[in-house]
């Protein structure tokens, strides 16, 4: 056992699947050694005092108490470490998921909706565009407002889980249709709050195979406990399969009927 | 009884002019404006609030470990039949009521108006040698604005909607949209709650000012600053904290009012759908939209991070009072926590994003508030390590207060300690609203803050009542107080760690996948211990979601050790032992110069501060402690020309 994953695996986290979450099990495990040494230190300085320093033990106090500097310099090497968590590993490592996104055709790109009390994945088909949503146009059939006379909208496709392949970095877009929910992925160590009228991107790259849950992390009524979702990581090749088959196929005829339906509509 | 009256009692009736000592009862006890009288208010009815907020918090524990099972007879028998569903058993809803006003009742009602408004009003005066409260009518009307917040929070619990259910952040939309079915709109448990924070907040605001003005103006002679007693000076943060950062939340507690009741959209945004799973219609929720959800978080979590130091700071000022008493010496580093308080009541207003982590925050905002929210760490640190420190040396009497002092030390620094990877972005992807957040601010608060507010009862009661509590039965409140704390809240940060999120009424259920994490092997010795907690299989793999036995079990060991308390408490108020002297514990604060109950006016002599608040085991002195009241041999008074000294050089 590594000593320097000690703690996590004393107390135990999650499966991990995401290539930047084991920098995230890393800083926490930096952090609770900071913790412990810390705790282990004032407890033992603790105990020894409440021994050595009993009425019994020690009748007449000393006015003066402890004289050397010892906890300044233990407040010193506190603020040095707590400066090299900060400079060395929060900052960079926060810049590089809020600001680094990944670019190129190589990205999965999904829309991830909320709702009381479920979640709907929004794919953007083979043209890598999303097609508009309106939330007036929302309704039992188009739970999210899809708009049919957009172009881009025409290979997108709705799907209950997040899918996602493995080694392939992704960027969820985060939002909700009603109150605030929140995308936790426990195993991807991500996480971001679904706050209606706004929407939020995350991006990771998982790096293993798998089926797990996905949690709702904000409170959004009687239902919150419920809320569980899933995610899957499938291999390059099953993605590229089950994405094949859920696109819709393209029906020139259909979507004509559509419009020239909508246009009698108006006239 | 009329031949019974004392003439001395007869005498006082009919001695009008003396307003002070025959006030009728109401006046005397109910609408007094007398500091101690309304901090003992302050203190009972605060007492009730934390029985109620703790009885709101053992239906929910026993949702968690047994969402399966009816809610047991002695805990439905305080609530409503028709909020259980067919079975007995406690429904989404009721958990989402209850957590919401547990976390209101504890905050708002229970803890802030004892730690600032019980021992703050009492203590405060007497500390600086005051008289009363600069303002005593303005203490009054606090107090009643506390107080009719509190029915406004507690009677919503009786209307037909029930209280708020939106947890006790009231993030809009969510609280907003609660009980929008109702008929009318006035009367649910929202806009009671909004209107309830409107009064605890015009409540707190009134005391803020009143301790302000009281701890600048009316020190008597000699109390200089750097001879302030520590509480003093936490209590003047604290009343800064409360008047600087309660008036956001009052304005986004009317806002929200606005948006519920008159279709304000301050805090609604354009487009809203609902699936009419919640108490909404289906369909496009019709308000004229454009408003912003994180308007409203922003404005909450800036008078909710600085509330965390409103409730921590009045408990490590007791325990600062309580610990130098008991250890016979002075408190290690006085300047060094003054200024650290100072700086940490500054920082307290400049942290309160790092709530909001993962709301999509941009690197600029995320680096400024990890910055400021790991900075905050060295002030507390270095608060706690004076405290430690202090006991190097001393000669430890382990009296009840002093060992609830001292637990404090350690529980508090765990909560502390454990916030630290809380301050980070990058970790709270994984921790942000896990049970690892619950462990850590309860660690804080409830073996933390209420250890600080139980010793402060057992350390002042003899100067409030003229008696003193058992010791035995403050023995009997204690221990199974510290097992049981840490029987709650130790497995909250392990199944945290492990993913389990807040706010799941059915503990886990629903999760299989992370319920089912395995904790201890099935012939683990951990295993086979804990298969001794009721609801726990013996002989079976402990899972993470089994914890949850451990936890409900480890509350109702709590409850129990409470009844010594209360039974003390009220006991003794009577019939506890009488207190030796008006200074039992031989401190050194110019509270212990007044005679125990002190009446109006609180001093029989004026109080004079001779010299610093601790000087206890003073070389060259005879007795072990030197009071700050008591001229001695070297006490000078700072800040003006010695009286005493002056006629005893001209003689």
């Amino acid at each position: 056992m590594n000593i320097l994953g000690l703690i996590n695996e004393l107390i135990g986290l999650p499966e991990l699947a995401s290539e930047h979450g084991s920098m995230v099990d890393h800083m926490l495990e930096m952090v609770h050694w900071l913790v412990a040494v810390l705790l282990i230190g004032w407890s033992i300085f603790f105990v020894y005092c409440l021994v050595r320093f009993r009425q019994k033990r020690n009748p007449k106090a000393s006015h003066a108490g402890v004289k050397g500097h010892a906890s300044t310099h233990v407040e010193v090497a506190v603020v040095a470490i707590e400066a090299i968590l900060l400079l060395g590993f929060a900052f960079p490592l926060w810049a590089v998921r809020s600001a680094e996104f990944p670019t190129g055709p190589d990205v999965i790109k999904v829309k991830a909706v909320g709702e009381q009390f479920k979640w709907t994945m929004h794919y953007p088909g083979p043209d890598g565009t999303f097609g508009m949503t309106k939330p007036e146009l929302i309704s039992g059939d188009n739970p999210l407002g899809r708009d049919p006379e957009d172009p881009n909208g025409k290979d997108d496709f709705l799907y209950t889980e997040l899918v996602l392949a493995k080694d392939r970095e992704c960027i969820v877009t985060v939002s909700s249709k009603d109150v605030i929910h929140n995308l936790a992925l426990h195993p991807m160590r991500m996480a971001q709050d679904a706050i209606p009228g706004s929407i939020a991107d995350m991006w990771f790259k998982p790096i293993k195979t798998g089926r797990w849950e996905t949690v709702c992390g904000q409170l959004c009524g009687a239902g919150h406990s419920g809320m569980v979702g899933y995610m899957e990581v499938k291999t390059q090749k099953d993605f590229d399969a089950w994405y094949k088959e859920n696109t819709p196929s393209p029906s020139p005829e259909k979507s004509s009927a559509d419009s020239s339906d909508e246009e009698k509509a108006k006239s | 009884m009329g031949s019974g009256t004392s003439t001395a009692e007869s005498a006082n009736e009919h001695d009008h002019d003396d307003h002070h000592h025959d006030l009728p009862f109401i006046k005397k006890y109910l609408f007094s404006t007398d500091h101690k009288i309304i901090g003992y208010q302050y203190g009972i009815t605060a007492l009730i609030f934390l029985f109620i907020g703790f009885y709101l918090m053992m239906v929910m524990r026993w949702s968690i470990a047994s969402p399966e099972k009816p809610l047991p007879g002695i805990l439905a028998a305080f609530l409503n039949d028709a909020w259980l569903n067919d079975e007995g058993r406690v429904t989404g809803d009721l958990y989402n009521m209850f957590g919401a006003m547990h976390g209101t009742i504890m905050v708002f009602l229970g803890i802030v108006p004892l730690a600032f408004g019980a021992f703050g009003n009492f203590v405060t005066p007497l500390q600086i040698g005051a008289p009363d409260m600069a303002f005593p009518r303005l203490n009054m009307a606090s107090y009643w604005f506390y107080f009719l917040g509190g029915v406004t929070m507690f009677a919503s619990f009786f209307i037909p909607s029930g209280a708020a259910e939106a947890g006790w952040t009231m993030y809009s939309p969510i609280a907003t949209t609660a009980q929008l079915d109702e008929p009318n709109l006035w009367y649910t448990g929202q806009t009671f709650w909004l209107i309830g924070m409107i009064l605890l907040i015009s409540s707190s605001l009134l005391g803020a000012v009143n301790f302000i003005t009281t701890i600048i103006n009316l020190r008597c002679r000699g109390m200089t600053w750097m001879r302030l007693p520590f509480f003093v000076w936490a209590m003047l943060v604290t009343g800064f904290l409360l008047l600087l950062a309660f008036p956001p939340l009052e304005v986004a507690a009317l806002m929200q009012l606005m948006d519920r009741l008159v279709g304000a959209s301050f805090f609604i945004p354009t487009g809203l759908n609902f699936t009419g799973a919640g108490s909404v219609d289906a369909g496009l929720l019709d308000v004229a939209g454009g408003g912003s959800p994180l308007l409203y978080q922003h404005l909450f979590w800036f008078l909710a991070h600085p509330e965390v130091y409103v409730l921590i700071l009045p408990a490590i000022a007791i325990v600062g009072e309580i610990i130098p008493a008991n250890i016979r010496k002075p408190m290690w580093g006085y300047k060094s926590m003054v200024y650290a308080v100072m700086v940490l009541g500054f920082l307290a207003f400049i942290v309160w994003a790092h709530h909001m982590y993962l709301t999509g925050m941009g690197n600029v905002v995320s680096t400024f508030f990890q910055a400021t929210t790991v900075i905050i760490s060295i002030p507390s640190v270095i608060l706690l390590t004076c405290l430690f420190i202090s006991l190097w040396g001393g000669s430890i009497r382990f009296t009840v207060p002093m060992l609830w002092a001292l637990a404090f030390l350690p529980m508090f620094g765990f909560g502390g300690l454990t916030g630290l990877p809380l301050a980070f972005n990058f970790i709270d992807l994984h921790l942000h609203d896990t049970y690892y957040v619950i462990g850590h601010f309860h660690y804080i608060v409830a073996p933390g803050t209420i250890f600080g507010l139980f010793a402060g009862i057992y350390h002042w009661f003899p100067k409030a009542t003229g008696r003193m509590m058992n010791s035995k039965l403050g023995h009997m409140h204690f221990w199974p107080s510290l097992v049981a704390m840490n029987g709650i809240f130790l497995p909250m940060m392990i199944q945290g760690m492990s993913g389990f999120h807040r706010r799941w009424y059915d503990g886990g259920l629903n999760y299989e996948q992370i319920a089912g994490q395995v904790l201890f092997e099935k012939d683990s010795i951990f295993a086979k211990l804990l298969s001794n907690v009721p609801g726990i299989e013996s002989g079976k793999t402990i899972e993470m979601i089994d914890l949850n036995h451990v936890m409900t079990f480890s509350v109702w060991i709590l409850l129990i050790g409470q009844f010594p308390f209360i039974f003390n408490f009220i006991y003794s108020i009577f019939k506890g032992k009488k207190a030796e002297s008006d200074n039992p514990w031989k401190a050194t604060t110019i509270e212990w110069l007044a005679p125990n109950k002190p009446g109006h006016g609180n001093f029989l002599s004026e109080p004079i501060a001779y010299r610093g608040p601790y000087e206890y085991s003073v070389p060259g002195h005879e007795k072990d402690y030197s009071p700050q009241f008591e001229r001695g041999p070297d006490g000078i008074i700072l800040g003006e020309e010695d009286p005493m000294a002056e006629s005893e050089g001209s003689e």
